[in-house]
């Protein structure tokens, strides 16, 4: 969808980077528009009406001049700014890492509603997931679906066949499950248990809130973790920089470590 | 093909590479320079000699200084009890300025921003940590800058000094001087808010 000379939307801020003394260069992520880059001049200084309201890890409305080269925020008012998101290490870290694949996984000027749709339920339901992980793995595997890697969970991505409630194995490369028989002539698969299996396909049709409420075992939960960013990585050709500071976090041992299972 | 000779284009292109310098305004500090007495051009160059030459961090609280420890680390009036934990050393002339604050300081030099890699590790986080473990440390006043990287640097030395028994604070959040209340964002107005204080007697 082309955007007129000026045009009003509501945007997730999702990256910044400060260009000369006060300008800033936004990330943004809006329904109509896909991801966009704009400048908000003067945001940092001090009396900037602009400031908070475009924050990262801020859905604002936004007022926009369509520039020759990038576009102009003009005006912004701030509709949510997360605030128990920003109050706590573990929900902060998390987003980064949430804001990170949207901007990895899209491209500028690609309206997907779906996806924002699904960025903005994730920030929201975060804060009250006890399990901070699961929210991290459905936002995973839903970010799949939206920027067409849907993995094949229902047969054999290769053979077609019906899946055994047996370990099987999951292909990066072939963006699915592989049966047994022809896992053995695939390299690069590794297994994934009946159980991890189970949970993807619910996870693939329930929402978030649901999703959220279902407990996994410590093994379970780290059998996720790997499948689906193992896939990610394959996909992206490129190891994500949050999640090395998720795991680092859980590394530290802190005296309340966040609950990750 | 440049035009220049070579000493006028190479300054010009030295100047160049400064952030917020284009290639006009590079012109225009060199023709400017060209045109001032020797002396002053002299002074500019020893400046910027000088500046690499004797400017090192300083051991303790990893500010720029000429000498280590720095003047404030060193000085006997200053608070040794409270340290300010400052991004960058040129955070702590602001603060200064103030002339209300008489404790020292510690310079973290980045954020934690995980997305362009900067996370512990890149930080004198854990020199900030060892310094605050020697007993003598009484309060930290965490002085990082209210965006999303300084709030989660903020609550990553929240979270690993609350075992010190020490007491920790940060900078009181609300509406800038000169600033109006229409255009403030929600999040500002709500600490404005929750941090209203009566009026002094």
């Amino acid at each position: 969808m082309s955007r007129p000379r000026n045009y009003q939307t509501q945007a997730i801020v999702i990256k910044q980077i400060k260009i000369g003394e006060f300008d800033k260069l936004l990330t943004l992520y809006t329904a109509e528009f896909g991801k966009l880059k704009a400048i908000a001049k003067g945001a940092c200084r001090p009396r900037s009406k602009l400031g908070g309201n475009v924050e990262p890890l801020t859905y604002s409305s936004m007022s926009i001049a369509r520039g020759r080269n990038l576009d102009i925020i003009t005006q912004g008012q701030i509709i949510d700014g997360f605030p128990e998101l920003k109050a706590e290490l573990w929900n902060i870290s998390c987003s980064f890492y949430i804001q990170e694949l949207v901007d990895l996984f899209t491209m500028e000027n690609s309206a997907n509603p779906t996806l924002f749709e699904l960025l903005l339920e994730t920030l929201h339901q975060l804060p009250k997931a006890t399990n901070k992980e699961t929210v991290l793995r459905y936002f995973e595997l839903h970010i799949l679906n939206c920027s067409g890697y849907r993995p094949q969970l229902q047969k054999c991505v290769r053979c077609t066949a019906p899946l055994k409630s047996t370990t099987n194995f999951f292909s990066p490369r072939e963006g699915g499950i592989l049966c047994p028989l022809c896992a053995e002539k695939e390299y690069g698969a590794y297994p994934i248990s009946a159980t991890a299996l189970k949970t993807m396909r619910l996870w693939e049709t329930c929402d978030c809130d649901t999703a959220r409420r279902v407990k996994l075992r410590p093994a379970l939960a780290s059998e996720l973790a790997q499948i689906l960013q193992n896939y990610i990585k394959y996909l992206l050709q490129k190891e994500s920089k949050s999640i090395s500071w998720l795991e680092e976090l859980k590394r530290s041992s802190f005296d309340n470590p966040p609950r990750t299972h | 093909m440049s035009f220049l000779i070579e000493p006028v284009d190479r300054l010009i292109r030295e100047f160049s590479k400064l952030p917020g310098i284009g290639p006009k305004s590079a012109q225009r500090l060199t023709y400017y320079l060209l045109k001032e007495p020797d002396e002053e051009a002299s002074a500019l160059a020893e400046a910027i000699q000088n500046l690499k030459k004797d400017i090192r961090l300083c051991s303790i609280c990893f500010n720029i200084t000429d000498r280590d420890p720095c003047s404030i680390c060193q000085s006997k009036e200053r608070d040794h009890s409270t340290i300010c934990v400052v991004e960058k050393p040129s955070d702590i002339a602001p603060l200064e300025r103030t002339g209300k604050y008489k404790g020292l300081y510690h310079v973290l030099h980045g954020t934690i921003n995980p997305a362009q890699g900067t996370t512990t590790e890149n930080l004198k986080i854990k020199e900030l940590l060892s310094r605050c473990q020697n007993g003598s440390v009484k309060e930290v006043i965490i002085a990082t800058n209210p965006n999303m990287e300084g709030e989660t640097t903020s609550l990553y030395l929240q979270r690993i000094l609350t075992p010190l028994d020490i007491t920790i604070t940060h900078l009181a959040r609300g509406l800038p001087f000169g600033s109006e209340l229409e255009y403030a964002d929600d999040m500002t107005l709500n600490q404005a808010i929750e941090g209203r204080q009566k009026f002094k007697q």
